[in-house]
């Protein structure tokens, strides 16, 4: 699986707040709505201008703060393709593979890519590939990649109980 | 190879030789628990499409967050509880007024030494007092659990902090975390396995050990282990607790840590976590004085039976501040009991504190004591986020019991040592 797309940058310690405001957790369930609000308290312009494939770089913990699983749902249906972190925040990194969205850890590559660059990732390589050059990274394990290609923890499930 | 506990017991639950940090795995934990959230978490079980648990008998459920039930709407979410309880033959159902989940594992056997305990509360990490491997997991993962009685998890790294020395008297384990915390922030041990070593950490009761693990989750930490010694056995076999038999695991000599940090204990002072981030830790010197509206005493970090003792050797023969009001709730029903017969209880109410029902009470602001908009409240618990305990607007202090019931007297932040009776 490969992701290809254009780079969103972001500094240390990115909160779930400011990836998905806490006021809206209650009160919006719509997914395009959802998609509406990604990033909203940390970059005005993301979620009118991200595309699909288009990939997130953090900088470490990303994701840090609430558990809200909507803080990685948002990303995903604004048509996030991967994020690429120093290190991320435990239930925010478990939340990214159980929605199918690969949260890809690799320090060497978040310091050599750009804002606004073109990245490809090539999933089972282990691979991201920037204009600075190629990073490997341990590629993600079997369950992972399966929950990824079953579309996330509970259609993997389902899969997997024979009930799809 | 040598390994740490973490690597050894998810390896073992894998049935794998070996793993590595950042390897995934497939296990199938020995116990999964649930609380009050049990109810939203069927509602995803069942949009997985089995009619029934994989395996109900590593099922636990507590009923403690909010019981006895505030409102109508947590009485609903306590009845579909009971009702799936018993359409999926659960037999580890703890109705409300058993106690507070964490306490009543460990009480009912179900959190041992060398077991996976997964836990959908973030606190879950408490299992490993007893040697056990606790993580917090999310409710479409307890689904899943539910499902499948499996789940991924991913091998963390390891940390090693080392205590040597004896904590001085007046000094808990409490201001320990406290003290670790403050030094490494709230994602000082993101992601990874937190193992406490050392004469200091033997020589504490399990009560008092319990808490270090618990107050890991406020580290980022996925897990957290105490090796589990004959005070842990002693606990589990003696009082014929422990629901199966176990075998102990232990890291090797030689293990690789990412990182290995020493103490010594006799350097700790009373401390306290200020608003709103556990984190924002400060000797208690720096904010002694400060006026408290409500102190509270209880929770699955500490208020257990020596907690209780501890806070009734400072309330004896004294009484509550005017204008302070203070809230004790024993963590489960075997304490409240306990602390009962050793008159403590008598104690607080004679204070003029009020003695409430096990459960979580007032810790994350459900019911039993929520704090007024510009009130300050002291409280042992483990979490001081900007508005856990109700109101945005209200600000809270955490510290060890010691301080909280001499807080409560005093009507101000003081150490016991600093009391003065008029
Ligand atoms: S006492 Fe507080 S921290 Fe412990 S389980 Fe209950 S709500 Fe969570």
């Amino acid at each position: 699986m490969t992701i290809r797309g254009r780079v969103w940058k972001y500094g240390d310690s990115v909160n779930t707040d400011v990836i998905f405001p806490g006021k809206y957790t209650y009160t919006v369930s719509d997914p395009a709505e959802m998609a509406q609000y990604a990033m909203e308290d940390l970059d005005p312009r993301f979620a009118q201008e991200v595309r699909p494939g288009d990939i997130v770089v953090g900088g470490t913990n990303f994701g840090c703060g609430s558990s809200r699983e909507q803080a990685v749902t948002c990303l995903k249906i604004a048509g996030v393709g991967a994020i690429i972190g120093k290190s991320f925040a435990r239930i925010y990194y478990r939340n990214c593979i159980n929605n199918a969205l690969p949260a890809i850890i690799s320090p060497e590559a978040v310091d050599a890519i750009r804002d606004g660059e073109e990245v490809e990732i090539d999933l089972e390589a282990g691979e991201i590939r920037c204009p600075a050059g190629a990073f490997t990274f341990p590629p993600l394990p079997q369950v992972a990649m399966e929950m990824i290609a079953a579309g996330g923890l509970i259609p993997h499930t389902r899969k997997r109980l024979g009930l799809e | 190879m040598s390994t740490t506990f973490a690597e050894k017991v998810l390896a073992s639950k894998a049935g794998l030789e070996q793993v590595v940090p950042g390897q995934i795995v497939e296990i199938s934990p020995d116990t999964a628990l649930s609380h009050d959230n049990a109810a939203p978490i069927y509602g995803i079980f069942r949009k997985i499409g089995v009619p029934r648990f994989a395996k109900p008998e590593i099922v636990a459920i507590v009923l403690d967050h909010a019981t006895p039930a505030p409102t109508t709407k947590h009485a609903e979410n306590h009845r579909i509880i009971r009702e799936m309880v018993k359409e999926q033959g659960i037999q580890h159902f703890y109705d409300a007024g058993e106690g507070i989940c964490h306490q009543v594992l460990v009480e009912k056997g179900l959190s041992l030494p060398g077991e996976v305990v997964l836990g959908s509360d973030s606190h879950s990490l408490h299992a490993g007092v007893m040697g056990a491997f606790g993580a917090g997991i999310g409710r479409s993962e307890m689904a899943t659990v539910w499902a499948t009685g499996a789940l991924w998890l991913r091998v963390p790294q390891s940390m090693r902090i080392t205590v040597s020395g004896r904590l001085p008297e007046g000094v808990t384990s409490k201001d320990l975390a406290l003290r670790v915390i403050g030094d490494m922030g709230a994602d000082g041990a993101l992601y990874m396995s937190v193992e406490w070593h050392g004469e200091a950490i033997e020589a504490l009761d399990l009560s008092s050990r319990a808490t270090l693990p618990n107050l890991m989750a406020e580290m980022g930490a996925k897990n957290s282990y105490l090796p589990p010694d004959d005070k842990v056995f002693d606990y589990l076999d003696t009082g014929g607790r422990a629901q199966r038999s176990y075998t102990p695991l232990y890291p090797d000599p030689g293990a690789h840590y990412a990182v290995e940090v020493t103490y010594d204990a006799s350097t700790i002072e009373p401390m306290v976590a200020r608003p709103h981030t556990v984190d924002n830790v400060a000797p208690l010197s720096e904010v002694a004085g400060t006026h408290v509206d409500q102190a509270f005493i209880g929770t699955c970090t500490n208020g257990r039976l020596e907690d209780l003792a501890a806070a009734a050797g400072v309330l004896r023969g004294r009484k509550v501040a005017m204008g302070t009001r203070l809230i004790v709730i024993p963590a489960s029903r075997e304490v409240y009991l306990q602390a009962m017969a050793a008159g403590y209880l008598q104690v607080f109410v004679e204070a003029g504190g009020m003695v409430l029902s096990p459960g979580c009470g007032p810790c994350m602001g459900n019911h039993m004591g929520a704090p007024a908009v510009g009130e300050v409240a002291i409280s042992t618990a483990n979490r001081n986020f900007r508005g856990r305990m109700g109101t945005k607007e209200s600000e809270v202090y955490l510290a060890s019991p010691l301080v909280v019931a001499a807080s409560a007297v005093a009507g101000e932040i003081v150490h016991p040592h600093e009391l003065v009776d008029s």
